[in-house]
């Protein structure tokens, strides 16, 4: 109890809680990143007007009236940067959840069963990772003449599962023969309570990782059909938007306004799903966390320390 | 000899899946791929009844034999090189077509990411060995590029140093006007110069993901025991990082390349289409718009066995340089 009340104890410790509870900057940037990203798109829609109206202020730079500028044919950028906002997260949603679906029922399953049917659903699963992706995706989607959104995402999610697969797989086997596993299953438990409650918590932070993976994946998948002129009819995504400004000769007109911004948000909510990954990473193994020369200098080692370490360790 | 076995084995299902898939398809696809071809053919020249024949085994609609007896025959025409006639290229086979247009991808895509592996492997090395330095702070940078849509970037650097600065051509493979294909100088050149441009950003967007890669993997090796006895023994830095260090951490990136071939192959698709490159993507494209589904399935397939080639190539290198892997089989 005396150790307790002593001050000098509970400043030490009151310092520990806090370094603890201090998020990593890079996650803080990324989530902030998304977070905007994300209410851009799902508020943005009501305040704007109608993307596909057309003017005869055709190629307008962006000014008063017009924030982003037109396009070619008088249409307002920043409406159907709102709109492809949400087209393109739904997306990204869509085919996150789906891929992460999929990779858990032939993955985890099949790690957890063993036997021929592990074997069957890692064969399944690795035929799937070396078929090329995208080819498959213009030859399935080329069938279809009249593309709705969810064709798209089925397409992406999958052609996109596998790899995710395989990670799941392998964490599996790891976490199934660890004692406790063991000892669930010899107290009695079902099979399923086994894989939800005993296995399942152990694979959260590689799911949320994977899931963000497949979301960048998808997002930049679902940008590159719509460039090539596969995506969805008659939606607005950042690939479409895109794909239109490609075929209006945006750059060679010079209207930046038009080409610039949907790239620049694919890029920035990419960057920081990829932040956000990091953080998980250095979460699940703290060998990658980092040692930058501010913490180094945050244990208040004096200069000649630190050279000495440095020395000590040449 | 259990692991190559193995290793052949997959790679011997996993394209017979390519093939029933390709078969499968067009059969399972709404709408009559071969009226249509067949329609488009027309147009262009007489149609044999061979040349129908072989459309509709490859498209399926001939509805007379039983579906797994056209699989057969599907399976024997392909093993003898016949994919059918192109509607774009006509009257060039399928076959010839392709043999016309894969060294192009090959050539381009096969060089740029092996630029690219080196550079990331040499700077994720470095990045690694020195923690916290002003090149391990670039690495969140670098992911950057690797979030850019990749025909974005193409496309804004064909605009900055092709119209802007006018350094690079904007497209094609070579200079059609002055030189002619073949083995000499000045097509080897004209052709290097009209590949940099796509080659380079092939390069930028590509090389994060084995930067990172390395990175984490030498920060994982560094904290290993047989670094602590190299540096005890008294070793030199240098050799640390390379014969204990590298050495070890850069087997996951290597098994990691033949994942990556696949994406690459995807990547050139968009690569030929930004810079009107004239290779195997292009064809695809081509095919595409031009509802050419027999050239389509033939493109298909042959990324498909490239990439399952480049896969086992990989996998046999593997087992050589990591002896692990043959003892695990």
């Amino acid at each position: 109890m005396a150790a307790l009340t002593d001050p000098a104890v509970v400043v030490e410790s009151a310092v520990r809680e806090k370094r603890r509870r201090r998020l990593s900057p890079k996650l803080v940037v990324g989530l902030v990143i998304c977070g905007g990203i994300t209410l851009f798109g799902i508020v943005g829609p009501f305040f704007v007007g109608d993307p596909q109206k057309v003017d005869n202020i055709g190629l307008t730079p962006p000014g008063s009236g017009h924030l982003l500028g037109t396009t070619q044919t008088g249409q307002d950028v920043f409406a159907q940067l709102a709109y492809a906002t949400r087209g393109s997260l739904l997306i990204g949603l869509t085919v996150g959840l789906a891929a992460l679906a999929l990779a858990a029922i032939f993955g985890v399953i099949g790690a957890y069963a063993g036997g021929w049917v592990d074997e069957a659903f890692s064969l399944f699963s690795n035929v799937m990772l070396v078929l090329p992706g995208l080819p498959l995706m213009i030859v399935i989607s080329s069938y279809v003449q009249n593309k709705g959104v969810w064709l798209v995402a089925g397409v992406l999610a999958l052609t996109s599962w596998a790899g995710c697969a395989r990670v799941l797989r392998a964490v599996t086997l790891s976490v199934r023969n660890r004692d406790y596993v063991a000892a669930a299953r010899v107290s009695g438990e079902r099979t399923w309570r086994i894989l939800c409650v005993e296995i399942l918590p152990n694979l959260v932070p590689i799911l949320v990782s994977l899931f963000v993976f497949s979301v960048i994946g998808a997002i930049l998948g679902e940008a590159g059909l719509a460039f090539i002129g596969l995506g969805a009819s008659n939606s607005w995504t950042w690939g479409t938007m895109l794909f239109w400004a490609g075929n209006g000769l945006a750059l060679r007109l010079g209207a930046l306004w038009w080409f610039v911004p949907p790239g620049v948000l694919i890029t920035l909510f990419g960057a920081g799903l990829a932040m956000i990954n990091f953080s998980i990473d250095e979460i699940v193994n703290p060998k990658l966390r980092d040692q930058t020369r501010r913490t180094r200098r945050g244990w208040k080692a004096s200069k000649e320390q630190i050279a000495v370490a440095e020395e000590a360790t040449k | 000899m259990t692991y190559y076995l193995r290793k052949l084995g997959f790679y011997v299902v996993a394209l017979w899946a390519a093939l029933t898939l390709n078969f499968f398809l067009p059969r399972w696809m709404p709408g009559d791929p071969v009226d249509l071809m067949i329609a488009k053919l027309a147009a262009k020249g007489p149609v044999s009844p061979e040349i129908r024949h072989s459309l509709e085994l490859l498209l399926g609609t001939d509805s007379s034999r039983p579906i797994f007896l056209q699989y057969v025959d599907y399976l024997n025409n392909v093993a003898h090189g016949d994919l059918g006639v192109s509607v774009t290229y006509f009257p060039q086979t399928v076959s010839t077509t392709l043999a016309d247009t894969l060294p192009w991808t090959i050539a381009l895509m096969g060089i740029a990411t092996i630029i690219s592996f080196a550079i990331g492997i040499l700077l994720g090395q470095l990045a690694g060995w020195k923690r916290g330095s002003w090149l391990d702070n670039l690495i969140p940078v670098t992911t950057m590029f690797q979030a850019v849509p990749y025909f974005w970037l193409a496309l804004v650097l064909l605009y900055l140093l092709s119209s802007v600065a006018q350094i690079f051509p904007t497209g094609g493979g070579y200079d059609v006007n002055t030189v002619v294909p073949g083995f000499n100088l000045p097509f080897l050149r004209s052709a290097v110069y009209y590949g940099t441009l796509p080659a380079l950003t092939i390069v930028l967007s590509s090389i994060a993901g084995w930067m990172l890669g390395m990175r984490n993997m030498m920060v994982s090796t560094l904290s290993e025991d047989y670094i602590v006895t190299a540096e005890a023994k008294g070793l030199t830095r240098r050799r640390i990082m390379t014969t204990y260090a590298a050495r070890n951490a850069v087997l996951p990136s290597l098994a990691g390349f033949a994942i990556t071939l696949g994406f690459v192959v995807s990547g050139s698709i968009i690569t030929e289409q930004v810079f009107s490159y004239p290779g195997i993507g292009m064809t695809l494209m081509s095919a595409v718009q031009n509802s050419d589904y027999a050239l389509m399935q033939g493109v298909f397939l042959v990324i498909t066995i490239s990439v399952l080639g480049a896969n086992l190539l990989v996998d046999l290198l593997y087992a050589v340089i990591d002896p692990r892997t043959r003892a695990r089989a």
